[in-house]
């Protein structure tokens, strides 16, 4: 058969070198597509409003001009970020505190109902974001919590998917050692503080950065959470007021970019630091379906 | 030694914690869950049969029996017609993005996969940046690339230099209805034309997704296709390269390999992700309320859109929150549908 005939080394090669030419051509070009837009952007906040409009595509800025970003220093657009930073930080910590310590409980304490509870989380989970606006903000109105950091803090930091993350995590850490613990006369707590919080740092991280990538680009939330609060609103939904003019109309792409971009960067630091923690926790989406 | 396993059943083992304790440890999270999740949806199932402003007095708002949701089902008015046409332009979106993102992802995470090219991590990390970042910056970045004179239509002119510049973003041309424009076709033949479901003629149903749709589209396609690129590339590290090895060595070809090894093998991993895609595409929000509002001519008006439209702006808790139900029984209805059209055929 002439298929399985081995072919001679030297077209193998040629066609080998042709193959990976190919791949890289495919990946540049698609690294081109997923990262220009905001290498444009960024050079375009640093443009003057006249320049935008003659050249809109050109990466040099000419003149080179900070009014945007001085925009960015004064107007609400310091509050926001100082918002976003209060809301990020407090949602994250009371999801490190609430799913570690649900997660573990699912994860290693045994009671009746275990499977049930369980099963009813993940479920929750199904419920989309959108069907919750207006449930949200019945049960805030409710509860008087309208307009306030509470009622905007306190929902984002239920969260079904890091509980399972956790009680994921909880998983793989091998029981004799919290046994061990145990024998040594250590309380529940103790264990759980001591020994097995610090063994499931991995998970810890990954969900943190998460919730704060999740929590810092919240857009829904926030909005429908303060409506008379204008003074509360995070980056995104700051951002979003600072557009103002109707399709079509012609838009401050200088300020509407600098915005953008301010709003990205918090983010890219963080993923390009935790990248592989990013990971994970796309890999652990894919567990939970 | 019987003995001890006997006695371990009867009494409490000393080293295992209290079930209150285990339930201490979960109070906090429940709590959460239920005041703000489960008890919400309740609320929420009983509002969509009042008629009820959302400023007043959750207390002082009006039974009204089924009519919410019979103005947005049966009854012929404008509330029937905005719940068609957000649910035609979302099937569009849903047709549109699913596909092409899942089949991209799929690409991209195969490219990823050759054992010959390096620096992968690089172009990894470039392909799922944008899917991390803010939907309002995105959608942003976006107006401005598809604005008028912006880098879309630069692009477009220098592969078509005798195109004209598109307007994308204050377009409510369906894209169907534009393809038939070419053949001469510009309005609709009588039978299309005449019937109705929902308010909307069958004509108007096929419009197809419009221009200023389609950008959303492209959009929504460029932030999703990083994160399932990943999910990719988890599921296709898990086939084993003896299976590779196994087919290569009796002979097959890399496109036999792809279709006859790769594919099947991914087969739970595509589901997952069109699954995902599914269900994350019929809840398109933040980029229409960031672009475009649900205009032009409501042509990106969606189902997600309805809801925070007619809860925030107009004022009628009641009938968005039964829009909220619709589309949540559509979003089950697909899933199902999907898992029947998907499933093992034996």
């Amino acid at each position: 058969m002439a298929i399985a005939m081995p072919r001679s080394k030297g077209r193998r090669s040629g066609r080998s070198i042709i193959r990976r030419a190919l791949g890289y051509t495919v990946l540049a070009f698609f690294a081109v597509v997923f990262i220009y837009p905001f290498v444009l952007s960024l050079a375009t906040s640093f443009k003057s409003q006249a320049d935008v409009g003659a050249r809109p595509i050109g990466l040099l800025p000419k003149p080179f001009d900070l009014r945007a970003w001085r925009f960015m220093t004064r107007y609400d657009v310091p509050r926001w970020a100082l918002n976003s930073v209060i809301v990020t930080t407090s949602v994250t910590f009371l999801r490190i505190v609430l799913d570690s310590m649900a997660g573990y409980s699912l994860a290693r304490l045994s009671f009746r109902g275990r499977a049930s509870i369980s099963g009813a989380i993940v479920a929750t989970m199904a419920v989309p974001g959108i069907v919750l606006a207006i449930p949200r903000f019945l049960v805030l109105k409710q509860l008087g919590m309208l307009n306030s950091y509470t009622g905007m803090i306190l929902p984002l930091a239920t969260d079904a998917f890091g509980i399972f993350l956790m009680k994921q995590f909880f998983e793989s850490i091998p029981r004799e050692i919290e046994e061990a613990a145990r024998i040594d006369g250590a309380n529940t707590f103790q264990v759980f503080s001591k020994v097995v919080l610090p063994l499931a740092a991995p998970g810890v991280i990954t969900l943190s950065i998460l919730s704060f990538q999740g929590v810092w680009n919240e857009f829904l939330h926030i909005l429908i959470s303060r409506p008379s609060r204008p003074d509360l609103a995070t980056l995104p939904v700051g951002l979003a007021t600072l557009r103002g003019g109707a399709v079509g109309q012609s838009l401050d792409f200088p300020i509407l970019l600098a915005g953008s971009i301010l709003t990205i960067i918090p983010v890219a630091i963080v993923f390009f630091i935790f990248q592989r923690f990013f990971v994970s926790g796309v890999a652990a989406t894919g567990v939970k379906g | 030694m019987a003995s001890v396993v006997a006695n371990k059943q009867r009494t409490r083992d000393p080293l295992q914690p209290r079930a209150t304790t285990a339930w201490l440890f979960l109070a906090p999270a429940l709590l959460g869950l239920l005041v703000f999740l489960v008890i919400p949806i309740g609320m929420a199932l009983w509002v969509s049969f009042r008629d009820w402003s959302g400023i007043t007095s959750i207390g002082n708002s009006n039974p009204v029996g089924l009519k919410n949701f019979n103005d947005l089902l049966i009854k012929p008015n404008i509330y029937r017609t905005d719940m068609a046409k957000s649910i035609r332009n979302n099937l569009y979106f849903v047709l549109g993005v699913v596909p092409l993102q899942t089949m991209l992802a799929f690409f991209l995470a195969n490219v990823l996969n050759q054992r010959m090219l390096k620096g992968k991590s690089f172009f990894r990390t470039a392909f799922y940046f944008p899917s991390v970042t803010s939907s309002i910056a995105i959608s942003f970045i976006f107006i401005f690339l598809f604005s008028p004179s912006g880098l879309v239509n630069a692009v477009l002119r220098g592969v078509l230099p005798n195109g004209k510049n598109i307007i994308w973003l204050d377009n409510a041309n369906g894209l169907l209805h534009n393809i038939l424009g070419v053949f001469g076709v510009h309005k609709p033949p009588g039978l299309l034309g005449n019937h109705t479901m929902m308010g909307l003629s069958f004509w108007e149903w096929l419009s197809g997704p419009s221009v200023t749709m389609c950008s959303i589209m492209i959009l929504a396609i460029w932030t999703t296709s990083g994160t399932f690129m990943l999910i990719f590339l988890g599921g296709l590290q898990n086939i084993s390269n003896d299976l590779d090895e196994a087919a290569r060595i009796d002979g097959a070809t890399s496109r036999q390999i792809f279709f006859k090894v790769t594919i099947p093998m991914m087969r739970p991993t595509i589901i997952l992700v069109i699954t995902l895609g599914v269900i994350g595409t019929w809840q398109v929000f933040d980029q229409i309320y960031a672009i475009s509002s649900g205009g032009p001519q409501k042509s990106t008006l969606t189902p997600a859109y309805l809801v925070y439209r007619e809860g925030f702006n107009n004022s009628a808790m009641g009938r968005a929150a039964a829009v909220a139900f619709v589309l949540f029984a559509v979003i089950l209805v697909f899933t199902a549908l999907q898992r029947l059209v998907l499933r093992e055929r034996h």
